[in-house]
C-alpha cells in the first residue's frame, strides 16, 4: 500500500473517493442512478460528486431500473464507462433482462465486437428491520451469469481499490455492496492503486478449520474467530473478495491444510453461494477433508420485520462458532 | 435531368436493388431452413422490405441502428457482406458474429448496426443509451430503434419515452407495426390501436405512415432524423406494414384471415414500387430485370459461401465470454496501470 493510508475512512468515503478519483481521470465515466445527485444518494455513497462534476456526469434518474441500465449498457457499447447506482440490490430484479439478457450476453453473442464496460453498485443484505422486500441477498442469482463479473468487497480498501479496477474494466461489474458496511472505517489506497480481481485474501490465519466469508459475513467470522481462539481453536477466515473470478487456488490450499471448511453466506442456502462454493471444494479437496463441509446461511425464509425474529434469520457468529466447532468435532463446556 | 433529380433517381435504384437483395436472401434463408441447414428461429421481414430499405436511407451511415430479431434487412441494407449474414444464418466460423449469434443476433458494428435483439422491447434501452453518448459527447448522429407493435405493450419503452423527453436525446423511435405480436393481433394486445400515440404522451413528435411506401418511409424517417439531429429532440415514428410469413418459420399462420394476407399482398412494397420506377422512366423493364439477376447471383454466391465455410471450431467455445478474461491478468501487483 503506497500512499495516504494514515487515516481511517468508512466504506462509504472509500467508495466516494474511488468515484472521485475515476470521474476525474477519466472523462468517459459517468454516474447515474436514482437520487445520486442533488439528495447524495440513498446511502450517500456520491456525496458532493454532483457539485463537483455537474448534471452531464451524475445522473439523477427517475425510477426506470430497467430503462437506465439499459441506457447505461448501450453507452457502454458506444465507449463509455457508465457507472449505475442500483439503489438497492432489491431494485436490481426490475432491471435483470437487461444485465442477464444483454450486458452478460452482448460480448460473446455478437462474436466480440461490441464490449460492455459497465459497473452497477448496489447495496444489498439484511440487519435493518426493513422486512422482505428490501433486506435481501441475491450474490447468487448474479454470480451464476457466464458474463458477469461479481464483486464484493468487505472493507474500505478493498472497496476503493476494487470499484476503481472495476470501473476500469471492459467487462460488465457487479460491485455488490452491503448496507452494514458503509460505516466500517480502515485504511485506504491512494488513487494508483488498484485490487485485482480473482485474488483472496486470508483475513486472519489459523490451522484448526477455514472459514470462507464474503462481504459483510467477513466481519461475522472474524468476531466468530476470536471467540474461538479463546476455546483453543484457531479458524483461518478467507475472504474470496471475488465471486466471478473466484480465487478457488487460494480456498482450496487453505481447505488442504486443515482438512476442515465451514461456508458463511448471507444470502439463502437453497442453490446459492454456499452451495456453489461447497461444490468446487468438494471437487477440489475431497480427500483432504475429515468431515463434510459446514454451512451457515441466512434462514431459508423471507426476511421478516420483528426484530428478534430477524435476528434469528441471519448468520451470527455464535452460529459460526457452533458451526465450526461441530465440524472439527469439539464440544466447549 | 437537373443533378438533383439524377441523385434522387440513383438513390430510387439502390433502395430497389436493396429491398429485392432483403427479399430474394430472406427466400434462400427460408430453402435453406427447410433443407435442414439453419436451426433454431428464423424470423422472416418479407412484406417489410420498405420499412427497412426507406428507414436505412434516410440515416447517415453512422447514425447507430438497433433492431428486433428480425434483422437480416437491416444488416444487408447497411451494406453487411451477404456472406457473412448468411454464413451466420448458417452457424459457420465465416459469420458475421462468428455463430455466436444466429438470425436473432446480427451485428456489425463497423456500420453501426448495434444488433438484433430476441427480447421483446429489451434493446430499445441500449438505443437510448446510444444517443446518450452520442450527446455526451457532443456528436451529430441520430440513434435509431426499430421495434414492433408488440414492443410496444413491455413497461420499459414507457421508461424510455420518458427519458428521451426528459433529456432531449437525439433518438428516432421507429414502430414497426405489422399489426401482430407473434399470433395475436393489435386490436388483441392495444387498448389504443394508434400505437405512436404512446410517445406523444411524453412530449415526442410522432406520427404515423404507410410502411409498404419505400418513399413515405424514408420521407417521414428523413423528418424524424432531423428533428433529432438539428432540434435535438427526440421523434417517433410509427410504420404501417405487413409481414406475408408466419411470426416465425415454425409458424403455420394459420391465424391470420385469408382475405388480409391477399389485401396486404396486393400492395406489396416491390411491386407497388416497381410500377412507380418504371411509370416515372427511372428504370426499364429490361434493366430491372438485369437488377433481379445481378442480385439472385450475389444471394446465391452467399449462400454457396456459407455452405462451403467451416464449422466454428469447439475449442473456441469458450472464447469471447469476456472481453478482459481474468486469466490474461497477472496475479500480483497492479491490474491495469
Amino acid at each position: 500500500m503506497s500512499t495516504a493510508a494514515a487515516k481511517p475512512v468508512s466504506y462509504r468515503d472509500a467508495l466516494n473517493q474511488a468515484l472521485r478519483e475515476e470521474l476525474a481521470r477519466d472523462p468517459d465515466v459517468f454516474l447515474l442512478g436514482e437520487d445520486i445527485g442533488r439528495f447524495d444518494g440513498a446511502f450517500k455513497v456520491t456525496r458532493g460528486l454532483l457539485e463537483e462534476f455537474g448534471e452531464a456526469r451524475v445522473v439523477d434518474t427517475p425510477i426506470s431500473e430497467a430503462g437506465f441500465t439499459g441506457l447505461a449498457i448501450g453507452a457502454a457499447m458506444a465507449g463509455l464507462r457508465p457507472v449505475v447506482e442500483i439503489m438497492t440490490v432489491n431494485f436490481v430484479i426490475l432491471a435483470l433482462d437487461q444485465i442477464v439478457n444483454n450486458a452478460a450476453k452482448i460480448h460473446y453473442m455478437f462474436g466480440g465486437q461490441a464490449s460492455v464496460p459497465i459497473v452497477l453498485r448496489m447495496p444489498g443484505g439484511g440487519g435493518h428491520q426493513l422486512a422482505a422486500q428490501h433486506s435481501q441477498t441475491l450474490d447468487a442469482w448474479l454470480a451464476h451469469v457466464p458474463g458477469l463479473k461479481v464483486v464484493c468487497p468487505s472493507t474500505p480498501e478493498d472497496a476503493k481499490g476494487l470499484l476503481k479496477t472495476a470501473i476500469r474494466d471492459d467487462d460488465p461489474v457487479i460491485f455488490l455492496e452491503n448496507e452494514g458496511l458503509y460505516g466500517k472505517k480502515g485504511p485506504v489506497g491512494g488513487p494508483d492503486d488498484l485490487i485485482p480481481f480473482g485474488q483472496a485474501v486470508v483475513r486472519r490465519p489459523g490451522t484448526h478449520c477455514t472459514v470462507i466469508a464474503h462481504s459483510r459475513m467477513v466481519w461475522v467470522a472474524l468476531q466468530a474467530a476470536e471467540e474461538l481462539a479463546a476455546h483453543g481453536v484457531e479458524a483461518e477466515v478467507i475472504d474470496p473478495r471475488t465471486l466471478r473470478p473466484l480465487d478457488l487456488e487460494t480456498l482450496a490450499n487453505s481447505v488442504r491444510r486443515t482438512g476442515h471448511a465451514v461456508i458463511v453466506d448471507e444470502g439463502w442456502p437453497e442453490y446459492g453461494i454456499s452451495a456453489g462454493l461447497a461444490t468446487h471444494l468438494y471437487e477440489a479437496c475431497f480427500d483432504w477433508l475429515d468431515a463434510p463441509i459446514g454451512r451457515v446461511n441466512c434462514a431459508d425464509v423471507p426476511m421478516p420485520y420483528a426484530k428478534n425474529l430477524e435476528q434469528a434469520a441471519l448468520p451470527t457468529p455464535s452460529d459460526v462458532v457452533a458451526a465450526v466447532l461441530a465440524n472439527i468435532g469439539r464440544r466447549v463446556a | 435531368m437537373s443533378p438533383d433529380a439524377t441523385t434522387q433517381h440513383a438513390d430510387m435504384r439502390t433502395m430497389f436493388r436493396s429491398m429485392i437483395l432483403i427479399r430474394r436472401f430472406e427466400e434462400r434463408a427460408s430453402e435453406e431452413y427447410m433443407a435442414g441447414r439453419i436451426g433454431g428461429f428464423l424470423h422472416l421481414a418479407i412484406g417489410e422490405e420498405a420499412a427497412v430499405v426507406g428507414t436505412v436511407t434516410a440515416l447517415r451511415p453512422d447514425d447507430p441502428l438497433t433492431s428486433t430479431y428480425r434483422e437480416h434487412g437491416q444488416a444487408l441494407a447497411r451494406g453487411t457482406d451477404p456472406r457473412a449474414v448468411m454464413a451466420e444464418l448458417l452457424g459457420k466460423s465465416t459469420g458475421l458474429c462468428g455463430g455466436r449469434g444466429g438470425s436473432m443476433h446480427l451485428m456489425d458494428k463497423e456500420r453501426a448496426f448495434y444488433g438484433g435483439y430476441g427480447i421483446v422491447g429489451g434493446s430499445i434501452p441500449l438505443g437510448l443509451g446510444l444517443a446518450y453518448a452520442i450527446r455526451y459527447r457532443g456528436g451529430d448522429q441520430v440513434a435509431v430503434t426499430m421495434f414492433g407493435d408488440g414492443a410496444t405493450n413491455q413497461g420499459v419503452v414507457a421508461e424510455c419515452f420518458n427519458m428521451a423527453g426528459l433529456w432531449d436525446l437525439p433518438i428516432v423511435f421507429l414502430i414497426l407495426n405489422n399489426q401482430y405480436g407473434m399470433g395475436t393481433s393489435l386490436e388483441r394486445s392495444a387498448a389504443e390501436a394508434d400505437l405512436y400515440t404512446r410517445a406523444e404522451a411524453y412530449g415526442i413528435p410522432a406520427w404515423k405512415v404507410d410502411g409498404m411506401d419505400v418513399l413515405a418511409v424514408r420521407d417521414a424517417v428523413t423528418e424524424a432524423a432531423r428533428i433529432a439531429r438539428e432540434e435535438r429532440n427526440p421523434a417517433c415514428v410509427e410504420l404501417l406494414a405487413y409481414r406475408y410469413r408466419g411470426h416465425s418459420m415454425s409458424d403455420p399462420d394459420t391465424v391470420r384471415d385469408a382475405d388480409e394476407k391477399e389485401r396486404w399482398r396486393a400492395r406489396d412494397p416491390l411491386i407497388t414500387f416497381e410500377r412507380v420506377l418504371l411509370g416515372e422512366a427511372i428504370m426499364t423493364a429490361d434493366e430491372i430485370a438485369t437488377m433481379k439477376d445481378e442480385v439472385q447471383v450475389v444471394v446465391d454466391d452467399a449462400a454457396a459461401f456459407a455452405e462451403e465455410s467451416p464449422e466454428v471450431p469447439v475449442s473456441d467455445l469458450a472464447d469471447g465470454v469476456y472481453a478482459h478474461p481474468w486469466n490474461d491478468n497477472p496475479r500480483g501487483g497492479v491490474l491495469m496501470p
